[in-house]
């Protein structure tokens, strides 16, 4: 049966491929005759950073469970084997954790981005909402990897955040021992939590991030002006006129940003990989003890500000469901933003005073929540908490009211330099 | 192959039906892999009481047993420790410990078969920690009027000698009195009730 050739007219063995799958298509689709606005600047590089560290994590993620023994006996057993008695282990298991808390510096950095300069307005809502999925599944598998080492924090978060269902009236006390396969966290949940770690929750993820890029690539990139590039395109070549080829530009571009993330990376990697007890906790250096609860017990670094909204809300009619349900609303908020902002202009540029103000507001306010969340409770940080937890959701709910009374500024045509 | 005379009523009867079957089908095998998270025959087993000796317990000193996997204090309270739970009253949720936190038929304000041993799972009742004893008062850092207790360094969550949680904290419910039985004066049963009970 003859084939129909390929529209890319190639030859020889790409040719072949290209009689039979989409090689070239998808080549020319996602990078070659990507086009993507001129105008992107140091803020775009998280999106391609966040891609290398999930490879990063994949990767040495892969080698560790080759060491790594599931089970309360073993578990912690063999992550001192890996630090001690395999070659090079150290460095993968410090790479695999320096890695995770990475992952979430380049997120948080990647989601301002797109507060910044409105990524997630029409036609962007899908992108947004896939990446707040993202956001989700990231917090899931970076608890359950951090249960893994079996440390005395590990065996404790585990007890604090798979109690946190227990709130749920009625059915939560028999919903934990069904998620903990225990009375207690146990043998059985560690094991469970393995799997959940390296099977199920990679698979979401990766499948997560194709759907992001693929939305992404849909409609086109956003830009730090916020102008569609794709409404002023050449009439010869139906090509945006602000538009550059993904590769080799921003490829090449993305280069620079990995080799100054990789810098920074290698320093934490090889000159503090504990991250200054905040990327591995010293508690976690001693096995998992179902009678001691470690004296200071903080969640790791970069659930600090949600922590804190945890902390901060008191229980109330008997139950303490309220503060499960601020730091889970804390997070679902996020979905609802392309929707709770009702500016005419994407771009923190062209927005006015009020919008500028808020997302100020609400960047410093969040790592000050990060930061209480992470100290030792007392009244003072019970009262920043409760300030904070409400100024954070005053930014989402205020949203609608602030953005549409706020005066813009006229947004240019094309893209500036 | 000719669709002249397609019946559509049987063509959309026959797909209606395939589904529904089909949906049973996927909930019946949804069944197992839901049911295998339970916990296992062997889990279950391991709830057998615990047996404590009280008998080299000095007077203020806490000893931890583990009970279905869950730390058990037994706190020897002091004369001047039992006073103090009469001083914080004021300040906490439930001082007449009204909400079943503790077995029937400990009726005692103080929360013990005998006052004299606070038998209670070291065991926060807001998201599980393991509260830290703090018998040292006053202590203005924990509490204004601290008259010892328990401290919860995950949240913040207080509780006085009698394991009865202080007002404004996350902690909602005194702490848990696990059934128990004393043997003999000094031994005691974790796990089982009184046998007159």
């Amino acid at each position: 049966m003859a084939i129909t050739p390929n529209p890319y007219k190639t030859t020889g063995a790409l040719g072949w491929i290209d009689d039979r799958f989409p090689l070239t298509k998808m080549w020319k689709e996602h990078l070659s005759e990507y086009y993507a606005p001129k105008n992107f600047n140091f803020w775009y590089f998280f999106g391609s950073l966040a891609l290398l560290v999930l490879v990063n994590q994949l990767l040495t993620g892969i080698f560790l469970t080759m060491h790594y023994k599931p089970g309360a006996e073993t578990a912690f057993d063999s992550v001192e084997y890996i630090m001690r008695d395999v070659p090079w282990g150290n460095v993968i298991r410090y790479m695999h954790s320096t890695g995770a808390s990475a992952f979430f510096v380049v997120v948080f950095l990647h989601m301002f981005r797109g507060l910044m300069y409105g990524s997630y307005q029409k036609p962007r809502e899908l992108i947004w909402v896939f990446g707040a999925l993202i956001f989700l599944v990231l917090m899931a598998e970076a608890f359950c990897g951090y249960v893994l080492p079996w440390g005395n924090m590990s065996y404790w978060g585990a007890a604090v955040i798979i109690n946190l269902f227990g709130t749920i009236p009625f059915i939560g006390p028999d919903l934990v021992t069904w998620i903990q396969g225990d009375f207690v966290p146990s043998d059985a949940t560690l094991n469970r939590l393995f799997s959940i770690h390296v099977i199920a929750l990679p698979f979401v993820l990766v499948g997560l991030v194709v759907a992001h890029i693929l939305a992404l690539h849909e409609v086109g990139s956003n830009n730090p002006d916020g102008v569609e590039i794709k409404k002023k395109k050449d009439p010869a070549t139906g090509i945006p006129l602000d538009g550059i080829p993904f590769h080799p530009y921003y490829t090449v571009k993305d280069m620079v940003g990995v080799a100054g993330f990789l810098i920074i990376f290698c320093a934490v990697l090889f000159f503090m990989p504990d991250g200054g007890g905040y990327f591995l906790e010293a508690p976690n250096f001693t096995p998992a003890s179902q009678t001691n609860t470690p004296e200071h017990i903080t969640p790791a670094w970069y659930f600090g500000t949600y922590y804190a909204m945890l902390r901060a809300t008191p229980s109330f009619a008997g139950t303490q469901i309220w503060g499960v349900i601020v730091m889970g609303a804390a997070v679902v908020i996020l979905f609802f933003v392309p929707w709770l902002d009702r500016s005419k202009v994407k771009s923190i540029r062209y927005k006015g005073a009020l919008s500028k103000i808020a997302l100020t507001i609400f960047a410093i306010n969040f790592v000050i929540l990060n930061y209480y969340g992470l100290q030792p409770p007392s009244d003072t940080v019970q009262l920043i908490s409760q300030i904070g937890t409400i100024l954070y959701f005053a930014f989402f709910l205020l949203m609608p009211w602030y953005s549409k009374i706020d005066k813009t500024k006229p947004v240019p045509e094309r893209v500036t330099e | 192959m000719s669709n002249e005379g397609v019946d559509g009523n049987r063509r959309r009867f026959l797909t209606t039906a395939t589904s529904v079957v089909g949906a049973a089908g996927a909930a019946a095998v949804a069944w197992p892999f839901l049911a295998s998270l339970k916990p296992s025959a062997r889990a279950k087993a391991l709830g057998a009481p615990v047996i404590a000796d009280l008998s080299t317990l000095e007077p203020g000193m806490r000893a931890t047993y583990l009970w279905r996997g869950q730390p058990i204090w037994v706190v020897r309270r002091t004369p001047e420790m039992l006073a103090g739970l009469d001083k914080v009253t004021g300040d906490l949720v439930d001082p007449e410990s009204k909400v079943a936190q503790q077995p029937k038929y400990i009726t005692d304000k103080s929360r013990a078969l005998k006052p004299e041993y606070m038998v209670m799972k070291g065991v926060c009742t807001h998201l599980g920690c393991s509260p830290i004893l703090r018998t040292d008062h006053p202590a203005p850092e924990i509490a204004a009027n601290w008259q010892g207790g328990f401290f919860c360094p995950c949240h913040g969550s207080k509780f006085d000698l009698a394991g009865r949680v202080y007002k404004g904290v996350p902690a909602p419910t005194n702490i848990v009195v696990p059934p128990h039985r004393y043997e003999t004066d000094t031994v005691v049963v974790i796990g089982e009730d009184p046998k007159t009970a």
